[in-house]
């Protein structure tokens, strides 16, 4: 099978106006993936499925990620050479960045004709609010039809051009996309003899007083 | 409730006329005397039909409790009832989610008095291993009133045997009439309880407070 | 709503008899029948929505959830180790395949290597597991066809036999808990070795017996062939995979493409199907289970001595560096997938399973269309389901 910078390269080629980008993985694993932009997505897809050199026919898994905004805080050393011929002047300045989040879905895709794979490819939103919409590549792949509209239950990401696009795993009435990095759930606080983690948490703000509370100190884990 | 096992002499009423060695003499000549109380409760504690309700990985071990090696037949709870209507004995067997929780009580309204509750395994006693889901119902009794709790995860088939003959035990202790009557006998307790519903972020209500209190912190005296 | 492309249309395009269904007051209503949760055949928590004509189906529409333990956010914030528990409560008749497929992938992730003799033993276990889940199955299918347990209580005969080794090796009959990063947990002793061989040796013996009431039995032909038919290309673009997908012509085994563990080692073959119905899905998984014990007395008769665990593998502080991974596996029930983002932590970033039972049952409509309701039952049941993989 090609490799993921060829196959990037003819995807360019065919579709000019797309933007195709490289997401190096830096594990052991080496699972590099493409990332595409949602506008192009669905006929890229396409593409893959039907390019006679790919036949990427089998998408194997869809899958949801969450990348909540990373506030990131930058230390830069400014060095000023001092005119009057001492040391210099080492100012040191603290530039705050704010990568924005973004809701992410990742397809496994993999050859039932040719048996090679995986190519890995990546949707992003644009960011976690209100846009969140992307395309549906259930009409390419029939396989994503229920991953799809699990992840749009449990993350939000809504999918366009999705022939049924409901809640799978959760009641129709359920509010939140659980699997959210922000998710809290509903506090249903339950006295345990042993309490660590996040029953500890919930132990304390509903006995606030601690060294008056009878309940027997656990240690954190 | 408290039921006292009874002694050979009966709570209430006058002695009886007949000794036990009389009775025993009697009985070899093929005739039997005994107490309505008794042959009643005989009767149901040696044909306990369960309802078909395996939820998730006690079930395999209540249905291999069912097979030839541990053979729940020999306890007379060999037929296990598609239909609540017909089916005195719940097996809650695996985990109970709050999607499923509205289901799990309406079930437990259709099914005829008196009717029994075993709670088996971790995840319907307590929420077991998943007690930090958002989904997970922390156990069956916060709706339903339990009879007996069987822990494991997956408990052995053996453990579900034994608790069958507790509940068995249990059953045959019960009073018909008298101080300690058994709850199905009197009309003001309930048989029915409320059903949940599905709110927006969890049931409504969270948990039935008639049936089950969360258990306190141990107070210093 | 259907995107351009040579893709078939998704919805609408039953096999067999084309259904049209008019509800109008001359000829009668469209009877909506909910299967489920609660229902002797559906495997588990597990509804159906079925809109019926009489007895056709006109419209299948299946709703999960009602097992859903939220796995994977737990796993988020448990160790990469902790959750190895939690995949045994996945598929839970095969905790074996499950426990290898996470520790495959982590593995991946982390690029932990694994010493022989614990490829053997992981071949050894998952071909077992095999063996019960197809035996099971099969007894299931006939449960649902109306043989009222008797074919059920053949088959947990011998999963009794095989779970008995597996509760004398890892300590639980069901919930194994037994791979581990870089290995297995216990060492088998050769007379855990050769009581295993000596009951695969028997196995054969079985299966000759079960398939001699059960194979060409005509109610069961009659009841089975034809219905539920999948065509291939349907098959792959619906993502399935397993017995399933090979009852429908498709040649792939993930053993056998990518040659994970030891497998390119044993000489087995994978029997496809011709025609895609139940008949066939069920004929795969008895083939299948003649091919695991040819595996499996291979197994027995190649495995070397050695350590059971790699030494330089790391239990505590595992923490594999940042990247991630897709690591699947061939389980009994089709290809298990497990993809993990880790961030240099102890935890995984994000955890996924790749259901086989839940992106098998995509195609469950297009397969139950113009079947009676009795069929679909039975279609359900040679699909293979298993609640806890399908809701997590």
């Amino acid at each position: 099978m090609e490799t993921l910078e060829q196959i990037r390269g003819r995807l360019l080629a065919r579709f000019p106006a797309a933007k195709v980008e490289m997401v190096l993985n830096p594990g052991v694993a080496a699972e590099h993936s493409l990332l595409l932009e949602a506008a192009s997505g669905r006929e890229i897809a396409l593409f893959l499925r039907d390019d006679p050199a790919l036949q990427l026919d089998y998408c194997s898994n869809a899958t949801g990620v969450d990348w909540p905004a990373k506030e990131t805080v930058e230390t830069v050393k400014t060095t000023v050479p001092d005119p009057a011929g001492g040391p210099p002047k080492v100012t040191e300045e603290k530039i705050k960045r704010v990568t924005p989040g973004c809701l992410e879905a990742v397809y496994h895709l993999y050859s039932m004709a040719l048996k090679h794979g995986p190519v890995v490819i990546r949707l992003r939103t644009a960011n976690r609010s209100d846009q969140v919409m992307l395309p549906s590549l259930t009409p390419v792949w029939r396989s994503c039809d229920f991953q799809e509209r699990e992840i749009y239950d449990l993350f939000g990401i809504v999918f366009e051009g999705h022939p049924d696009l409901r809640r799978l795993l959760m009641w129709d009435e359920f509010k939140d996309h659980p699997m959210r990095k922000d998710y809290v759930d509903p506090d249903d606080y339950e006295w345990e003899p042993t309490a660590h983690a996040q029953v500890l948490e919930r132990a304390k703000a509903h006995f606030p007083a601690a060294p008056a509370a009878p309940k027997p100190e656990a240690p954190q884990s | 409730m408290s039921n006292p096992v009874p002694t050979s002499a009966p709570a209430s009423g006058p002695a009886p006329q007949i000794t036990d060695a009389e009775r025993e003499e009697l009985r070899r000549h093929g005739v039997l005397i005994t107490y309505f109380e008794e042959l009643y409760n005989w009767g149901r504690s040696n044909s306990i039909w369960p309802l078909q309700f395996g939820l998730a990985c006690c079930a395999i071990e209540m249905i291999a409790a069912a097979t030839a090696r541990f053979d729940i037949a020999r306890f007379g709870a060999e037929i296990f009832r598609p239909s609540p209507r017909q089916a005195d004995l719940m097996i809650v067997s695996g985990t109970v989610t709050k999607k499923m929780a509205p289901q799990v009580v309406r079930l437990w309204n259709q099914m005829p008095e008196p009717k029994y509750c075993i709670a088996m395994g971790a995840c319907a006693i307590s929420g077991g291993p998943f007690k930090q889901g958002y989904n997970v119902l922390k156990g069956v009794d916060r709706f339903i009133p339990v009879d007996i709790y069987i822990p494991g995860c997956p408990p052995r088939p053996e453990a579900l045997l034994n608790g069958l003959v507790e509940l068995q035990k249990k059953i045959k202790a019960e009073r018909l009439t008298g101080p300690g009557a058994a709850e199905f006998t009197q009309a003001d307790q309930p048989s029915e309880f409320p059903i949940p519903e599905f709110g927006a972020h969890d049931l409504v209500p969270p948990k039935n407070d008639s049936v089950w209190t969360p258990p306190s912190p141990p107070r210093k005296a | 709503m259907i995107g351009e492309g040579s893709a078939p249309a998704p919805f609408g395009f039953a096999p067999g008899p084309s259904v049209r269904a008019v509800n109008d007051p001359f000829h009668g209503d469209l009877l909506e029948v909910s299967m489920g949760p609660q229902h002797p055949s559906t495997h588990g928590v597990f509804r159906m929505v079925a809109t019926l004509d009489g007895e056709t189906i006109v419209k299948l529409k299946p709703v999960f959830g009602y097992l859903h333990r939220n796995h994977e956010k737990i796993a988020e914030n448990t160790t990469y180790l902790g959750s190895m528990p939690y995949t045994d409560r996945l598929d839970y008749l095969c905790s074996m395949t499950s426990n290898w497929a996470y520790a495959l992938a982590v593995e991946k992730l982390a690029g932990q290597p694994v010493p022989d003799r614990a490829q053997y033993v992981r071949i050894i276990m998952a071909e077992l597991t095999r063996i019960v889940n197809h035996a099971c199955l099969v007894g299931f299918l006939f449960n649902d066809l109306g043989t009222s347990f008797t074919p059920l209580l053949y088959a947990f005969r011998e999963r009794e036999k095989i779970i008995d080794l597996f509760e004398s090796l890892s300590g639980s009959r069901m919930m194994c808990n037994y791979q581990r990063f870089g290995g297995c947990r216990v060492d088998p002793s050769p007379e855990w070795l050769a009581a295993a061989s000596k009951l695969v040796d028997n196995f054969p013996r079985f299966l000759d017996e079960y398939e001699q009431m059960l194979t060409g039995n005509e109610i069961m032909l009659a009841r089975t062939q034809g219905i539920g038919r999948l065509s291939l290309t349907q098959a792959i673009n619906g993502g399935i995979t397993g017995p399933v997908l090979r009852a429908s012509g498709g040649g792939y085994d993930v053993r056998k493409v990518d040659s994970y563990g030891f497998y390119p080692r044993f000489d087995f073959r994978v029997p496809i199907g011709a025609h895609g119905d139940t008949y066939d899905r069920y004929m795969m998984r008895i083939l299948e289970m003649r091919e695991s014990v040819k595996i499996l007395q291979q197994a027995f008769r190649d495995i070397p001595s050695g350590s059971i665990m790699d030494p330089k593998a790391k239990l505590r502080g595992f923490r594999p560096k940042a990247g991630e991974a897709y690591g699947r596996t061939e389980s009994p029930k089709g290809e298990l997938g497990f993809y993990l983002i880790s961030d240099g932590g102890p935890n995984p970033y994000r955890y996924r399973v790749r259901p086989p039972s839940l992106i098998n049952l995509t195609l469950l409509e297009d397969m139950c269309l113009g079947h009676t309701v009795a069929d679909s039952v039975v279609i359900l049941g040679s699909i293979d389901i298993v609640l806890g993989e399908v809701d997590r």
